[in-house]
């Protein structure tokens, strides 16, 4: 074989923005990307300009009022009931849901036999898929009869006194509308909680239980410390699933509105307000003061959802991170 | 030799046959009697016998694979931690077993701490915490006391002086070898009897080897070493005997001087001096 030629040097003049396939790929990837944030961008604008003329006309009260009334020349709307019927509730779906989520993931992760880890985590991953229609279905059919006779019905009769038990239970309440939220967050946070939990290295464990630890002190000591962050936010995307999750809600709390939908006992009907615009946006007629409100209640709703998420991402850089200092 | 490939039955069967009367060693700190090990099918270890002397350090050298890690971590039942991970054979503390079933493995490993290959420090615990982390899950020392135990072991690891200011700070800001020593430390601290160290220089700059291998040497005043190691130069530097393993059996045993001036076995030999490795 000859010797490899020479590579010839070739001088070749620069030719500047010339369109390549790369170019191309990139302006296109560019729009695709930006395209996210003009949809949110637009859905806000749309959301605020439709919204302004309910909060010129009601003000503040708009915001802090309770009143609820639709007939026209006399309308009044105030939408405290429904912000605070959606905190309460997905402050229920949280207090159920993220124990249970994590006894799911601890269990996945440090205790089941490898044979049984993959199916079930699959089985978890599935209930993040069923429609949520269906868990209101189950809900009305299934769960109601069970809540009235097993839990409420004993509740209110021994811890009755106690104002957020109070009323009769008719099982189309708050707190109905809160436990099925909780089965609904639970596939979420406690798939992403086992991923976070299976990428605790190894040899944290093994350190631990040199130094004498049980399973249960492993766990609680090391593996949900070092999980701590990336638990954290699998809790946030579960509540961001809560806050916004609209139809099995609708078809279990009852649909109150006005005063009356203010949260002041479990046992009572609410309205949240996903669930509010569901059931009400058939009847808002174009350029009415409803419509209007609407779009406030749904304003409102977007603001919220971006605070969780975006006060979440604060702080977990900040906290964690810099408190931590170790941790990934 | 006959020229039947045994199957992996048949070998088992042979393993059982070849188990020795061991006598009890009434003089060693630990004694490991007919122990073998397996990861699933695949069996790891031998029908190993060993006996480690009190306040010595006891090297396991071995080409990678031999089973010598497995063989330390089967001295604090780290073993069974492991998927799939089985063995039988008895393992003598003080001349009790401490795979009997009455023996609860938490004990053991407080009374047998273990230093690994790669500095684990706890990440999210501060350099105190490290060392104080054993002590505070039984939660007997507290306060005062709980600081001089942890400054003591620190001392004795040697670290005390390049943390001392920095007690608060993460058990990962420092530096490798820093790390190691917390991570030696935080094996002292309980107060164990023997210290099983596996590789503990692999993952270290040789300044930093340097400082643990002198720290081993000074350790078993106060404790019995074993140490696997990959370096045969420290295992002479450092041990008092050394132990060689070849395809999950022991090959041969004895002080590390006779072993690497004299060794009795041609295997050894041949690792010793570089024909394979």
């Amino acid at each position: 074989m000859k010797s490899p030629t020479k590579p010839q040097k070739q001088t070749q003049k620069l030719v500047k923005h010339k369109i390549t396939g790369d170019n191309l790929f990139k302006i296109f990837a560019t729009i695709i990307a930006a395209s996210a944030l003009i949809i949110l961008i637009i859905t806000g604008y749309t959301l605020l300009k439709g919204s302004i003329p309910a909060i010129q006309n009601f003000g503040l009260n708009f915001f802090f009022g309770q009143q609820w009334n639709p007939v026209e020349g006399r309308e009044i709307y105030g939408i405290l009931p429904y912000i605070l019927g959606t905190l309460v509730t997905s402050g229920i779906a949280l207090l159920i849901g993220v124990p249970l989520s994590l006894g799911i993931a601890i269990f996945l992760v440090e205790m089941a036999p490898r044979s049984l880890r993959v199916p079930v985590s699959y089985i978890v991953e599935l209930l993040a898929a069923v429609p949520s229609v269906i868990y209101g279905l189950w809900g009305i059919f299934v769960l109601r009869g069970w809540m009235v006779t097993y839990v409420e019905t004993p509740l209110s009769k021994y811890l009755g006194w106690i104002p957020i038990f109070s009323g009769t239970p008719q099982g189309l309440d708050i707190f109905a509308a809160g436990v099925i939220l909780a089965i609904m967050i639970i596939p979420t946070i406690a798939s992403l909680s086992k991923e976070v939990l299976t990428a605790v290295p190894n040899s944290i464990r093994e350190g631990a239980y040199s130094i004498g630890a049980t399973k249960w002190e492993v766990i609680k000591r090391w593996v949900l410390s070092y999980g701590k962050s990336g638990i954290f936010a699998a809790v946030i995307l579960g509540l961001g699933r809560a806050v916004g999750e609209t139809m099995a809600v609708t078809m279990l709390i009852g649909n109150a509105t006005g005063p009356s939908a203010m949260p002041h006992s479990l046992f009572q009907s609410g309205q949240t307000m996903a669930s509010l615009i569901a059931n009400g946006f058939m009847e808002a007629t174009t350029g009415s003061l409803k419509l209007s409100t609407y779009l406030g209640v749904g304003l409102t709703l977007l603001i919220m959802s971006l605070i969780i998420n975006v006060g979440a991402h604060l702080i977990m850089t900040r906290v964690f991170k810099v408190k931590g200092g170790a941790i990934e | 030799m006959t020229t039947t490939i045994p199957t992996t039955i048949q070998e088992q069967n042979n393993i059982e046959q070849s188990q020795q009367e061991v006598t009890i060693d009434q003089t060693a700190k630990m004694q490991a009697i007919n122990v073998n090990a397996w990861f699933g099918s695949k069996q790891i270890l031998k029908t190993v016998n060993l006996a480690v002397k009190p306040n010595t350090v006891t090297a396991i050298i071995g080409p990678s694979g031999c089973g010598k890690s497995t063989f330390l971590r089967c001295f604090n039942r780290m073993h069974e931690l492991a998927p799939n991970a089985k063995m039988n054979g008895k393992i003598l503390l003080d001349r009790e077993n401490i795979y009997d079933r009455q023996t609860d493995p938490v004990q053991i490993r407080r009374r047998v701490g273990m230093v690994f290959q790669k500095p684990n420090p706890f990440p999210t615990m501060s350099i105190y915490d490290n060392v104080a982390a054993g002590l505070k899950l039984t939660g007997a020392k507290k306060g005062k006391q709980l600081d001089d135990i942890v400054k003591h072991s620190l001392e004795q690891a040697t670290l005390w002086d390049e943390v001392k200011d920095d007690l608060k700070k993460s058990g990962t800001s420092i530096s490798g070898g820093q790390q190691q020593r917390l991570c030696i430390a935080r094996a002292i601290a309980l107060q164990p009897e023997v210290i099983l160290m596996d590789e503990p220089c692999s993952a270290l700059d040789p300044i930093a080897t340097a400082k643990i291998e002198k720290l081993v040497v000074d350790l078993k005043q106060d404790y019995t070493v074993v140490i696997v190691t990959h370096n045969m130069q420290q295992a002479s530097r450092i041990s008092d005997y050394t132990a060689f393993m070849y395809m999950g059996e022991l090959a041969e045993f004895g002080e590390t001087k006779q072993i690497f001036e004299n060794p009795k076995n041609k295997l050894t030999e041949n690792y010793i001096t570089g024909v394979f490795g």
